[in-house]
This record gives C-alpha cells, sequence and structure tokens, in this order.
C-alpha cells in the first residue's frame, strides 16, 4: 500500500499560511496525499491541523500557498466546492441533521429526482446500499436521532462516500466510538483504501494511528513538522516530534505514593453513596460508595450506563426508585442545583453542547457555576472573576490570547481546562469527569490528569469516567465496571490490567 | 449600554480610537441614525430647531422621542426575551390590554364646583394603573408558563396571546372605543416635566433600572449564558426555566407601560388598534440594534437607537410628504438598506466584489 515514487498525489498542499486576529494558526503548513493510503494527520491541540483540514475542504481560505487536486490548482471557497471536486470530510462532532431521516441525510442537497419530484424509494434504496456496504443494517427512515453516535458517524461516511469522493477526510471520527466499532470503522477504511481512495485521518489516539496508518505527518506550532512512513516511527519518537521535547516517558507507572493514598482513601468518610438507585430503562439499581479523597473509576463500553450514573448523580436526570445520599443524609436531587449545592460538580463528556458557553468568554465560562450557587442577585465583582480566572488560567496552564477571549476561539483541550476550572471554583466536595480528556491532545490529556490526582491528594472525591482504559487503570483508587446499565464488578488498583479489564469489560469473566 | 460594554471598559491592546469607534457594536446603528439624521437635515427645513414655548422644550427632535416612547418600552423588554433565544409577538395585544384595563377602570367624569372644573375617577388612579400593570404581568407570566413550563416553542406561545389578549380587551369594550375624562391621566402620556415629554422619563427609568439590574447583578451573564446555550446553562446550576419566566413577565410589563402610554396619549382605549403591529416593530427595533435574533449577546442600547431609527424614519416620510400608499414601501425599502448594511456577509461581498 505504500506510495511508489511512480505515484502522485492526488492532494498536494504546500505553503500554507493562514492568520487570524492575534493568532497565527498555519505557516508553511503542508500535505501530500496519495490515493490508496490511508494518511494520518497527528499535533497536539492548536498545532494547526483542524485549520489545516478546514482549509482544505473551503472553511476558511488561506492567505498563501497552493492545494493542487488531481494535477490542478484549487481553491474551494466553501465545503460545498470541496465536495463537488471530491474532497469529502467528516468531523469531529457529527454534524448532520437529527431530526431527519437517516436516508435524507445522507442525500440532503442531492436528492435522487425523478420527474422533478424527488425519488424516497430510490433514496431509500441507495442509502440501504451504501449503509449495507459498510455493514450498517439500520432502517434509513427512522430519524438520525434515534441512533446512537456510532451509527450517526457511519451515516456521516456513508454520506461522504455517497459523493464519490476521491479524498476523505476524517477528523477525529473515533473519539466517541468504542472499540468494535472503532474496528468496524477501520476494516472500511482498508477496504475504501483497497479502491484506491485517499483517506486523510486525524486522530489523538496512538494505538489507532498505528493500527490503521500508512503515513503520518506531524505538525506542530502550525508547521509540518515532518512526513513519516508509519512502520518507520516509533511511538515515543512520534510523541516526541508532536511535542518537540523529549518525553520523560510514555505511560507513568503508578508511584507508590499513589498506592498509599488508595489505602488512606479507603477509610475515608464516605461522600457518597446510593442505594439501588434506578432508572427505569436507563439505569438498574446500582450501590455506588465514594470515599473522601478517592478517585474512582467507572470503565465500561460507550452505553453501558457510566454516562447515565453520572447525570443521576448530578441531578441532571432523576432516579425513580432508590436513594442518594450525600454525606450520610438521602437528598433528593431534582435538579443539577440540588446537587451543586451538596458539593457536586460535573463536567459533561459533550463538551459543545452541555459544557462550553461558546460565545462568552473563558472569565464568564469559569465563574458561571459559582455565580449560579451564590444566586442571580450576589454578583462576582469584576475584579474578583478576573482574578478567579486569571488564577485558573495558571494554575492549569490555560492557553488564551486573555480572560475576554471567547471560549470558542481555544481548542479543545483549553476549552476543557477553563470548564474544569469552572467546577473547581465551586470548591466541590465531588467531582464528576465524564471523558474529560475525549478528543484532546496528549500534554494536555496529561496536565488534566496530573492535576486531577493532585486534588484527591488535597481530599477531594473523584468520578472518573474514560473510554481510555489504560488511564482509567493507571489512575482509580478504585475501579467500577459497568456493563448493560449495571455495575457488575468492582475492583482495586492493581486488580485489574489492560487485558484483564477488556475481559471484564466485555463480560467474558476474568 | 451594553451588557457585553463591561469587557470593553479595559481594552486588552491600546487600539486607536478610531478602529475601536468602528468596531463598537453601537457604530453601525448610531451610523444608520445618524444617516437618517443628515438627510432630515438637508431635506427637512428646521428639523434642528428647538425652542422653549410655555417652559416646554418644542421642535422634531422632542416629537420624535417622545413618540418613540412606547415603542423604545416595548424593545427594551423584546431585547431581553430575545437574548434567550425567544421572542414576543403578543406586545401589541398586551399594550391594548392594558390600555383598557386602566381606561375602563379610570372613566372619569369632569363637574364644575365652585366654577372650577374638578374630574372624579371611577377608581383612583394608581389603583387603575397598578391593575393595568398587574394584567399585563398576568399576560407574561402566561407566555413564560407557556415557554419554559410546557416548552412550547416561543412564536406559538406567544401568538397565543396576541390572539387572546386583544379579544379580551374587545370583549372588555365591547369593541367600542373607551373614552377618559380624567385630566390627571393624560399627564402619563403628554404631560411635561422639567421642560420634557414625561414619557421620556418613563423610558429613561426603565431603561436605568434596567441597566443598573444587568450591571448589579448576575442577570445579563445568565440571559446570555441560557440564550447561547441553554442545556449548559442548566447544567452550570442556572435556573433556566425562572429565568425565562422573568423575561416574559419583563417584556409584557414594559408592553403594559407602553399601553398606558399610548392610551393617555389618545384619552382613550382602542382595543382594535392600540398598539397594533407594536411588536413587529420592537423586534426590528432589537434587530436594528445589533442584537442577533439567535439569542445570547445583546444590546440594550441597540435597542433604544434601533427604535429612534424606526421613529425618525417614520417622522421623515410623513414630513416629506410621502404619500401614504408609498409610506409603507419606502419604509421597508430603508429597513432594508440598514439590515443589509449591518450583514457582516454582505459587506464580505462587497469588499470581494472591490478586491
Amino acid at each position: 500500500m505504500l506510495p511508489t515514487t511512480t505515484q502522485v498525489p492526488v492532494l498536494e498542499v504546500t505553503g500554507i499560511h493562514k492568520q487570524f486576529p492575534g493568532v497565527r494558526a498555519l505557516s508553511d503548513a503542508g500535505l501530500r496525499l496519495y490515493p490508496g493510503e490511508v494518511h494520518t494527520l497527528m499535533g497536539q491541540n492548536g498545532a494547526g491541523k483542524s485549520t489545516l483540514i478546514k482549509v482544505l475542504t473551503g472553511v476558511y481560505q488561506p492567505d498563501r500557498g497552493s492545494i493542487v487536486f488531481a494535477g490542478e490548482a484549487i481553491a474551494p471557497r466553501s465545503t460545498q466546492d470541496a465536495q463537488d471536486l471530491g474532497i469529502s470530510t467528516v468531523y469531529q462532532e457529527v454534524n448532520l441533521c437529527p431530526n431527519l431521516s437517516v436516508a435524507e441525510n445522507i442525500f440532503i442537497g442531492r436528492y435522487p429526482r425523478r420527474w422533478g419530484m424527488i425519488d424516497w424509494r430510490r433514496m431509500r434504496q441507495q442509502a440501504q446500499a451504501l449503509l449495507t456496504r459498510l455493514q450498517v443494517h439500520i432502517d434509513v427512515r427512522q430519524p438520525l436521532a434515534s441512533f446512537p453516535l456510532a451509527v450517526q458517524q457511519m451515516v456521516a461516511i456513508a454520506r461522504a462516500l455517497s459523493i464519490s469522493a476521491r479524498v476523505l477526510i476524517l477528523d477525529e471520527p473515533t473519539s466517541s466510538l468504542d472499540e468494535a466499532e472503532v474496528q468496524l470503522l477501520f476494516s472500511n477504511l482498508r477496504a475504501l483504501r483497497e479502491q484506491g481512495m485517499a483517506i486523510l485521518f486525524v486522530t489523538h489516539f496512538l494505538e489507532q494511528t498505528y493500527a490503521i496508518s500508512d503515513r503520518i505527518t506531524v505538525m506542530r506550532n502550525g508547521e509540518r513538522e515532518g512526513e513519516y512512513v508509519c512502520s518507520d516511527l516509533s511511538r515515543l519518537a512520534l510523541v516526541n516530534k508532536m511535542i518537540g521535547a523529549a518525553p520523560d516517558a510514555q505511560e507513568l507507572p503508578a508511584t507508590g505514593q499513589q498506592a498509599a493514598q488508595a489505602a488512606s482513601a479507603a477509610a475515608g468518610e464516605i461522600v457518597l453513596r446510593t442505594r439501588g438507585a434506578a432508572r427505569r430503562g436507563v439505569l438498574a439499581p446500582l450501590d455506588l460508595v465514594i470515599r473522601k479523597g478517592e478517585l474512582l473509576g467507572l470503565a465500561g463500553l460507550l452505553g453501558s450506563g457510566r454516562t447515565e450514573t453520572a447525570r443521576m448523580l448530578f441531578g441532571a436526570d432523576r432516579i425513580d426508585s432508590g436513594a442518594i445520599e450525600i454525606k450520610g443524609r438521602a437528598r433528593a436531587l431534582a435538579t443539577p442545583r440540588d446537587a451543586i449545592a451538596h458539593g457536586v460538580g460535573f463536567c459533561s463528556e459533550d463538551r459543545k453542547h452541555e459544557g462550553a458557553i461558546l460565545d462568552l468568554s473563558v472569565r464568564e465560562n469559569l465563574i458561571l457555576a459559582l455565580q449560579a450557587r451564590q444566586g442571580l442577585l450576589r454578583a462576582i465583582p469584576l475584579r474578583r472573576q478576573q482574578a478567579l480566572a486569571d488564577h485558573y488560567v495558571q494554575q492549569l496552564g490555560i492557553k488564551t490570547a486573555s480572560i475576554e477571549t471567547p471560549i470558542g476561539t481555544l481548542s479543545g483541550g483549553n476549552q476543557q481546562k477553563v470548564l474544569l476550572a469552572r467546577w473547581l471554583a465551586t470548591e466541590p466536595s465531588l467531582m464528576i469527569l465524564d471523558e474529560p480528556t475525549r478528543g484532546i491532545d496528549v500534554r494536555a490529556k496529561q496536565e488534566i490528569m496530573d492535576y486531577v490526582t493532585s486534588l484527591c491528594r488535597k481530599g477531594m472525591s473523584i468520578l472518573f469516567i474514560s473510554s481510555e482504559l489504560p488511564e482509567v487503570l493507571r489512575v482509580s483508587d478504585r475501579i467500577v465496571v459497568m456493563r448493560d446499565r449495571k455495575a457488575c464488578g468492582e475492583y482495586r488498583r492493581g486488580e485489574l490490567d489492560d487485558s484483564t479489564v477488556l475481559h471484564v469489560i466485555a463480560g467474558e469473566g476474568a | 449600554m451594553a451588557v457585553n460594554d463591561i469587557p470593553a471598559l479595559q481594552p486588552p491592546a491600546r487600539a486607536p480610537l478610531a478602529s475601536r469607534m468602528l468596531g463598537h457594536r453601537l457604530f453601525r446603528p448610531l451610523a444608520a441614525l445618524a444617516v437618517l439624521l443628515l438627510i432630515d437635515f438637508l431635506l427637512i427645513p428646521g428639523f434642528f430647531h428647538l425652542e422653549v414655548r410655555d417652559g416646554h422644550l418644542y421642535g422634531a427632535l422632542v416629537d420624535i422621542v417622545n413618540r418613540a416612547a412606547p415603542l423604545m418600552l416595548a424593545a427594551i423588554g423584546m431585547t431581553l426575551v430575545i437574548a434567550t433565544r425567544g421572542i414576543d409577538i403578543s406586545v401589541g395585544a398586551v399594550v391594548a390590554l392594558s390600555g383598557t384595563v386602566a381606561s375602563m377602570l379610570i372613566g372619569g367624569t369632569m363637574v364644575m364646583q365652585d366654577g372650577v372644573p374638578v374630574y372624579l375617577a371611577d377608581t383612583p388612579m394608581l389603583v387603575a394603573i397598578a391593575a393595568a400593570l398587574g394584567a399585563a404581568l398576568l399576560c407574561g407570566l402566561w407566555n413564560g408558563a407557556l415557554v419554559a413550563g410546557l416548552g412550547l416553542q416561543p412564536i406559538v406561545a406567544t401568538l397565543i396571546l396576541m390572539v387572546a389578549g386583544r379579544g379580551l380587551a374587545q370583549l372588555l369594550t365591547d369593541g367600542q372605543i373607551v373614552t377618559v375624562y380624567y385630566q390627571p391621566y393624560f399627564f402619563l402620556g403628554s404631560g411635561y416635566l422639567f421642560g420634557l415629554p414625561f414619557a421620556l422619563f418613563v423610558v429613561a427609568v426603565v431603561f436605568g433600572v434596567t441597566a443598573l439590574l444587568l450591571r448589579h447583578t448576575a442577570l445579563g451573564l445568565f440571559i446570555q449564558a441560557v440564550g447561547i446555550n441553554p442545556v449548559a446553562a442548566r447544567l452550570a446550576g442556572i435556573r433556566t426555566a425562572a429565568l425565562i419566566v422573568f423575561v416574559y413577565v419583563f417584556a409584557a410589563t414594559c408592553a403594559g407601560m407602553a399601553g398606558l402610554l399610548i392610551s393617555s396619549n389618545v384619552k382613550s382605549a382602542d382595543a382594535n388598534n392600540a398598539g397594533l403591529m407594536l411588536e413587529l416593530d420592537a423586534i426590528l427595533a432589537v434587530t436594528l440594534g445589533g442584537t442577533s435574533l439567535a439569542g445570547g449577546k445583546f444590546s440594550l442600547a441597540g435597542s433604544l437607537v434601533g427604535a429612534l431609527i424606526i421613529q425618525t424614519l417614520t417622522y421623515t416620510i410623513y414630513s416629506l410628504g410621502v404619500p401614504p400608499e408609498v409610506n409603507m414601501v419606502v419604509k421597508s425599502v430603508v429597513v432594508f438598506l440598514v439590515c443589509i448594511s449591518q450583514s457582516d456577509q454582505f459587506r464580505q461581498l462587497w469588499q470581494r466584489r472591490r478586491a
């Protein structure tokens, strides 16, 4: 599959510059994409990956530089433009219309017609055929929203395929998929590669990069750091090139200090306990105990009930039987306000829709929960707001032009840090983190997790949910594994390792 | 003073004054108003002439601001509703209802006592005013309950009251115009205080109180948060439902005050025509003022400027003697031009064309 020297790139991008007010997003960025390869674009948050893709797909116009597609210089002015040329994109956040049917989503704007009317039958058949090719078997007449995110992702890919594209760009397609779904996606990508499609794959997951890529382009600080053949580049070298400094080690081993702390946490007072808390059709009765200073990991596949548990503990969804006790007293958590009043904070997995308020500034986003708890009338003085924002920007290393910058302009990792700070400002005794490191780069991930564990040491309890099992194994004092909407096992630190945890999650018995 | 002016108090970099002015939210609405005023200056003799007569300030400008008062009140209320991603199309109906309630309760007769005319109200005026505002407040509660409680889409929820409110007012008056014979009530809409129309003071107080509330409480922040991302706002612990009910109550109360000004000004209540289409003018004023109908960031001052643009336009059209049948068309063309001038997309298109 590796491109030979005789081959000509289907897409060659050179010397791209793009300047935004106050930020140079791209300087001399480039990329070569050959037919029949899977090419991974890697880089930390803010390295310019997203900007480069937006240039390729016509969302942004570059200040300088050239894009040559199939031997011709192009300058796409819109995504439609790029699509018509043969460059299709599937974005990080599924970019479809949830209320329309699957078939409509695939053919939106290009409905098959018959005598000037939409040919619904042909549309359904073609949609079905496309999805079958992707090994997805669903009723294409149902609204998109009735399917899980992973299926929606496949629909987005089907849509991209239906445009008979020559270049397929996938911007972090796997960040919301579970392992089996990733494998399905990859087998689809391999099939497309066989057919000569050039696939550009953007991801933060090292494992996936090595599982699928032929070549890798690494970006750093808006520049192309280099282009490598995947098999020639070790993981350590790759991380090194992304960060631009020699990393100490890829995985931090659990330190003795953490182990000692785990022991002490076991004896700590109980911060939160659920007694058979359940919600019909969503979560089976659950008994959970979280102690002071403890980091409890919730492991399990997507849809296993992890997020549902988090939402119940935060009062975002009500339980319909059982009880939740906070610090020894039963509390009816009817709304998030109730949970916040009792010292619970919650970072949602869906940063864009349930976390960040994109048009508001870093400062406003950061003080929002604290202000909401204080109430509308007791406004936090501006000076105090600024002090809080400055404090956390410095403490968490948030990269932002100023605290008055709209949060929407920050990179994903920095947005996540601001949202973390939003809850830290309320000084919660229990913090629920649902996928806090999804879709953010290696370094920000490390920084966030280090900070979180240091909070535990200071006595804060943390409920940590993540699809990245090594991370859960590394940081958790205790792990509750969930499967099929119920808790199916509890393990102390060290009782599980990378391979056994998979067995437990899959329900094959460790 | 817009809520989002707060950060601007301490500009990050000392940009040149000119570019800071150009970038200000209020620049475009103010520029549009200035162009209109310039046209008036050129075409209408004595447009800027002001004189003091009987201790009252007279002139075209005073007239415009005075006549814009009900619209300004409605626009202030509408701004907050729109900022939460809502809309209130029942404003005109609430205007009619509040005017009707006040007028019917006051009624009034003039009796001569020892050769001096004495005015008698059927109900004490303050009670009548309170009742009118109370009725408006209930209207707002109704709207808010439908939107926040039942989750109806704002335009549908307020459409109900748009029909029902005016219908109720007509029911109360049997479709007749209710005339008021009670001198003190006329002061609201046509009286003067310190040489200026009293209505202006009403607007100033409402605007001032609202602006203070936005600046000194977290109201502005919460409204914007709910308007931009209601789900995230709720998860951050904001009482989104209560906030939404509040903005509809606030908007309806503003409309109620507008209704009092209007009925007092014409010394009667006309359930059929009072405040007719005022909601559309209010929405237009908010839009002209630079607040997006998509909710979120808003500018209270911008909405006032928007209301002034609309009233100035009306005044101009009448003064220039444009025939009544052409009136609407001219107005819509000007509004179209102002809206276009505020569209970023149009500007980019323009710049690209020139480049």
